[in-house]
């Protein structure tokens, strides 16, 4: 065909997607692909949000009332690896797979099979993860972060089917790298060049990166944590000549990029949606992709700052402190360059909006106690107590979960064709807001007064603080009810949108109608 | 569409190629990796500080500088031996070549294997406290009731930094009754 | 924006601020007790200073904006998109500030690291769910070693009496410690990784099976200071704590000689002549401090995890296998320590009587401690 523009792109379209259940199941387009990651995220995102709720709850007063601390144990680890495995990364990975192809002006990604595999994986794994919870001996009670030989010689025996499920969902990560790189290396529209890409395709090129480089270590440890259980090895038994501190080392080698790994995407949020509502063009792009690049590099080199009481040498616990402290400068970067896209722009603060301005704030706090974390002396008195937890909720909640919420309702136009109730949005955003506030704030002041982490029962002076987080925790829960009601009522009645509901959004994905057509630029876009 | 094709011969190549890379990476896992290792760890000197059992060098000794050395036992909760050092600290200087040693007694009334793993503080030390005889890392098995005196003998390196006044080592004792018979030294 | 649940937003979040500065709120980290722990304070105060002149000036710009750069202000976008001077500006500007504040860290962390010299050693060995203590050098058969587990009755945790002031954070035995000497610690773990931790010494280190790490401090006022387990190790980790008698010189001495006085005395209380209700009665309070955890205080166990002794075939069954599972360990399960090590014969004896005669089990048996100095000598 010798047509070049997308207005013909019906003309090339025999169908329409498949009738009826199997079209999800058998689906290689990435925008169903997409959907199915979004709902399995936000499904996860429930599941690990009841763990939290019932650890909350635990937590409401000192004394053991709800739960044993056996159970309590199971929790805190199934809530964090949900939330870390079965909500945040799964939900990046769907805003890649709907987004990518439009963003470049690709009608797919490369490898569409393979794309379908990489989800599907997910809630077989899932299920049986959950389902450890009724096995003999319960679920993993061994923290997110499973440290011999706590998860070795003296874990459950669920910790079997945890380690294989951990396998699959890091063979799903892979292939989805795999295939994020190959589309964006491959398949961009000519005249879409490196330094024209939105940033959110660059954010996801880097993350994909990181992913490939480090999913295969922790399938190595999981791995070696199965032959020590199984097979009489002894790589983290010291009975047998190894160390419980080189599984430390080894997880957190992949530990420390994973956490970039649920950062980065955000950041390319971010990247889109202050633009648009600023109306002005994003500060600094080069530099935006110089800084994200430089911070994926430096945390390969950052993992033992998980270690500092481990017992590491002087000149090693020195140099993770200093390479530590170093990356705080291009995240700074980012955040100067997003409040500089703002400064003289002419701003309006719908729903996305607010959901971003929250991010630039929150996970700028969540990066303070970050670099309070980072100096080696004072982590002597915050590793392992709640001024760890406040941190990384603080950059994961506020942080990583807002920007996926700004993307739902920046995108929703665009994916369903129309838009949610504003009041609504707004509503959900504010509860949120102060919700994420009344239980993580305070946290930092009892962990800083000596309150451990991972604890069921604390002393009496703890009391008051965590009264107050956890009813702020059930405020943030139930608001996610609000979320759910929100999008699924814009799918089935909200108010038609245009293919460009945003008056300053610029990119492909808006030039195409909404909602999107099944089958988007099967003829490459011209791009200027 | 079209009709059912053979696969083109390079496709079948590809895959025979392929399959005879995994068993080769598999075969090169379980065979070669620990030559591989030992090998690597001689060439670049990488030897951990219990692993060789060094020899006694010929160095002066350095009569002015005494190095307080601790000798620590401890159990792993699940092993039941009386295990402890009959000399909990020496005094050593650097060059000089000194003897001590660990009691254990199997008190139970079943014969056992234990195996002794050792641990050095501070890490700036480990490359300077060879033992030249050491019963960590063997097997000592102790038939019920048996008890036995595991000797121990190392040397301090003169170039040991300094600021180093104080070495400690722990064994700790671990229960490896039925397990493989493997021995970490050859 | 709708105003009206905006307000009411802020005003529940003014309230729930009110609330927090009324409360009687520990809101910082300790000072602490010794020269180190000061000078962590500092650094931790340092940086967060930093952070808030960070925040106040970064926020403020962005506030700024969201109020003057506002489109229904009549504001039009203006379209400045880079600028290198600036980009250089904020990258090295931030750059040196961190540099400083690592240059100062540096100093801290190497006197932290400075085990040596110290005038008396601590060997502290975390257990699952206790921490032992041990005064190492002088004579073998006087070294002080013993545990010390959380006093707090179970009562208490369950809800069912008022909690003491000192809530989860008191013990049986706490580590008697002198003031204004060195004192280093040799720190390792009998079974999985634990941490000790007492904020007001500034000292945190990992206890991990197989290795031994060291730490000092160099208490400077006399006092009690308490800490927790800061490592998940299972069940009991938030169970657990760290308590430190700081006493001047003398007092330390005074009870250092008395403690190992009572080593002695005993090794005297193993010959004695034991009736069958004061093992009963040594036992059952044993019992509960040490087994209960696991075996329940009714001795019913936890189906699938840990088996009940209540009717249970150890308990039924002949004495020496028994002894051999309380003193040994369990052949099949790490989770069943080899109490021979942790626990006198005295209190051996005491729980293996309590056990083949509580709830039910009702054998008769009698063992004494020199039942089980017999069975360690292998008769």
């Amino acid at each position: 065909m010798t047509t070049t523009t997308d207005h013909h792109d019906h003309d090339h379209e025999h169908h329409g997607p498949a009738k009826g259940l199997t079209r999800w199941i058998y689906t290689t387009n990435h925008k169903d692909i997409g959907t199915l990651y979004l709902w399995f995220s936000f499904a996860m995102f429930f599941l690990g949000g009841l763990f939290a709720m019932v650890i909350r709850a635990e937590l409401f007063q000192p004394g053991l009332q709800l739960i044993q601390p056996e159970f309590f144990n199971q929790m805190t680890t199934m809530h964090g690896l949900i939330m870390v495995f079965g909500a945040v990364m799964p939900a990046f990975v769907g805003l890649a797979n709907w987004m990518i192809p439009m963003m470049i002006g690709a009608p797919d990604m490369a490898l569409p099979r393979m794309n379908n595999l990489s989800f599907w994986i997910l809630p077989f794994a899932f299920a049986m993860l959950t389902s450890t919870l009724f096995m003999t001996g319960g679920a993993p009670n061994f923290g997110w972060t499973f440290y011999a030989p706590l998860s070795t010689t003296y874990a459950p025996p669920s910790v079997t089917y945890f380690i294989f499920a951990i396998h699959l969902m890091g063979a799903s990560s892979i292939m989805g790298a795999i295939n994020v790189i190959a589309t964006i290396l491959n398949m961009r529209a000519p005249g879409m060049t490196w330094m024209k890409l939105p940033l959110f395709v660059w954010t996801w090129l880097i993350t994909a990166f990181l992913l490939i480089a480090v999913m295969p270590v922790l399938a190595g440890v999981v791995t070696m944590m199965l032959m020590d259980i199984h097979f009489g090895t002894s790589f983290f038994n010291a009975a047998g000549g190894g160390s419980p501190v080189l599984f430390q080392h080894l997880f957190w080698f992949f530990g420390h990029p994973e956490v970039y790994i649920m950062i980065l995407p955000a950041f390319g949020i971010v990247s889109a949606i202050i633009p648009t509502f600023a109306r002005k063009k994003l500060f600094g792009y080069s530099s935006m992709v110089y800084a994200t690049s430089s911070i994926a590099l430096l945390s390969f080199i950052v993992w033992a700052h998980h270690m500092f009481t481990v017992g590491i040498p002087f000149a090693g616990e020195l140099f993770f402190m200093a390479a530590t402290m170093l990356i705080a400068v291009p995240t700074g970067v980012k955040v100067f360059n997003w409040v500089t896209t703002m400064f003289r722009g002419s701003l309006t603060f719908e729903t996305p909006m607010l959901f971003s301005i929250a991010f630039v704030v929150l996970f700028s706090i969540g990066g303070f106690s970050g670099l309070m974390l980072a100096v080696a002396p004072a982590d002597f008195q915050y590793h392992d107590t709640y001024f760890v937890v406040a941190h990384f909720h603080y950059v994961l909640v506020p942080g990583a979960i807002f920007s996926i919420m700004a993307s739902v309702y920046y995108w929703l136009p665009k994916w369903s064709g129309r838009m949610y109730n504003e009041t609504l949005g707004k509503t959900h955003f504010w509860l949120s807001f102060v919700g994420v506030n009344v239980t993580f704030f305070p946290q930092h002041f009892v962990g800083l007064a000596g309150m451990p982490r991972r604890i069921p029962d604390y002393s009496v002076q703890f009391a008051d603080i965590n009264m107050i987080s956890s009813m702020g925790a059930f405020l943030f829960g139930a608001s996610q009810l609000l979320f759910l009601f929100v999008v699924i009522h814009t799918i089935v009645a909200g108010k038609k949108a245009p293919a460009k509901p945003w008056e300053g959004a610029e990119g492909l994905e808006w030039e195409v109608a909404s909602p999107a057509p099944y089958h988007t630029f099967t003829t490459p876009p011209k791009i200027d | 569409m079209t009709e059912q094709q053979q696969p083109p011969r390079s496709h079948i190549k590809v895959v025979m190629v392929s399959i005879g890379t995994v068993i080769g990476m598999l075969l090169f896992v379980y065979y070669g990796l620990r030559p591989l290792y030992f090998l690597i760890c001689e060439w670049t000197g990488i030897t951990g500080s219990s692993f060789d059992q060094a020899e006694a060098q010929p160095f002066v000794v350095q009569e002015d500088r005494p190095i307080k050395v601790q000798f620590l036992a401890l159990n792993n909760a699940a092993m039941s031996w009386q295990f402890h050092a009959v000399d909990s600290e020496v005094i050593a200087y650097p060059g000089e070549v000194v003897q001590v040693s660990y009691y254990a007694r199997n008190a139970s009334q079943r014969d056992m294997v234990g195996q002794a793993v050792p641990s050095l503080s501070p890490f700036e030390a480990t490359g300077y406290f060879s033992k030249t005889e050491c019963f960590c890392f063997n097997q000592q098995p102790l038939a019920a009731g048996e008890d036995a005196e595991l000797g121990l003998v190392f040397q301090i390196d003169p170039d040991l930094p300094d600021w180093v006044k104080t070495i400690s080592l722990t064994y700790t004792l671990f229960d490896v009754t039925g397990e493989m018979e493997v021995s970490l030294l050859d | 924006m709708p105003t009206k649940l905006f307000r009411r937003g802020m005003l529940l979040f003014a309230t729930l601020l009110a609330t927090l500065a009324q409360a009687d709120l520990k809101l910082n980290m300790t000072r602490g007790v010794t020269d180190i722990s000061n000078e962590v304070y500092g650094l931790h105060m340092l940086i967060f200073w930093v952070c808030v002149v960070i925040g106040i000036i970064v926020f403020g710009v962005m506030g700024y904006s969201i109020v003057m750069h506002r489109k229904s202000r009549g504001a039009v976008a203006d379209n400045f998109h880079e600028s290198v001077k600036v980009e250089l500006l904020w990258t090295i500007l931030p750059a040196i500030v961190v540099i400083a504040i690592g240059y100062r860290a540096f100093f801290t962390l190497e006197k932290m690291y400075d085990f040596d010299d110290s005038d008396m050693t601590v060997e502290i060995v975390g257990y699952q769910w206790k921490w032992r203590y041990s005064y190492l050098g002088g004579d073998a058969a006087e070294r002080v070693t013993y545990f010390s587990s959380l006093a707090t009755p179970r009562d208490q945790i369950n809800g069912l009496t008022t909690k003491g002031e000192n809530y989860l954070l008191e013990v049986d035995e706490p580590l008697v410690l002198p003031i204004g000497m060195k004192i280093r610690f040799v720190i390792s773990s009998a079974d999985v990784i634990h941490s000790w931790w007492v904020p007001q010494l500034a000292v945190k280190k990992d206890a991990i099976p197989g290795i031994v790490n060291e730490s000092w401090t160099h208490i400077n006022e006399p006092g009690t200071y308490r800490g927790q387990c800061t490592e998940l190790c299972g069940k009991d980790h938030g169970f657990m704590p760290i308590v430190v008698e700081a006493l001047p010189q003398a007092e330390f001495d005074t009870w250092l000689a008395a403690k190992k006085v009572e080593t002695r005395k005993l090794a005297e209380l193993t010959q004695k002549d034991w009736t069958y209700d004061e093992l009963m009665e040594l036992g059952e309070s044993a019992y509960v401090k040490n087994c209960a955890a696991c075996h329940q205080v009714d001795g019913s166990g936890i189906a699938g995890v840990f088996p009940a002794l209540k009717n249970s075939v150890i308990a039924l069954g002949p004495v020496e296998d028994h002894i051999d599972i309380v003193v040994n360990g369990s052949r099949n399960n790490a989770a069943m320590a080899a109490y021979g090590a942790q626990l006198s014969e005295v209190d051996m004896a005491a729980i293996i009587t309590y056990e083949r005669n509580a709830w039910g089990n009702d054998t008769g048996d009698v063992v004494t401690p020199v039942d089980i100095l017999n069975y360690n000598a292998g008769q």
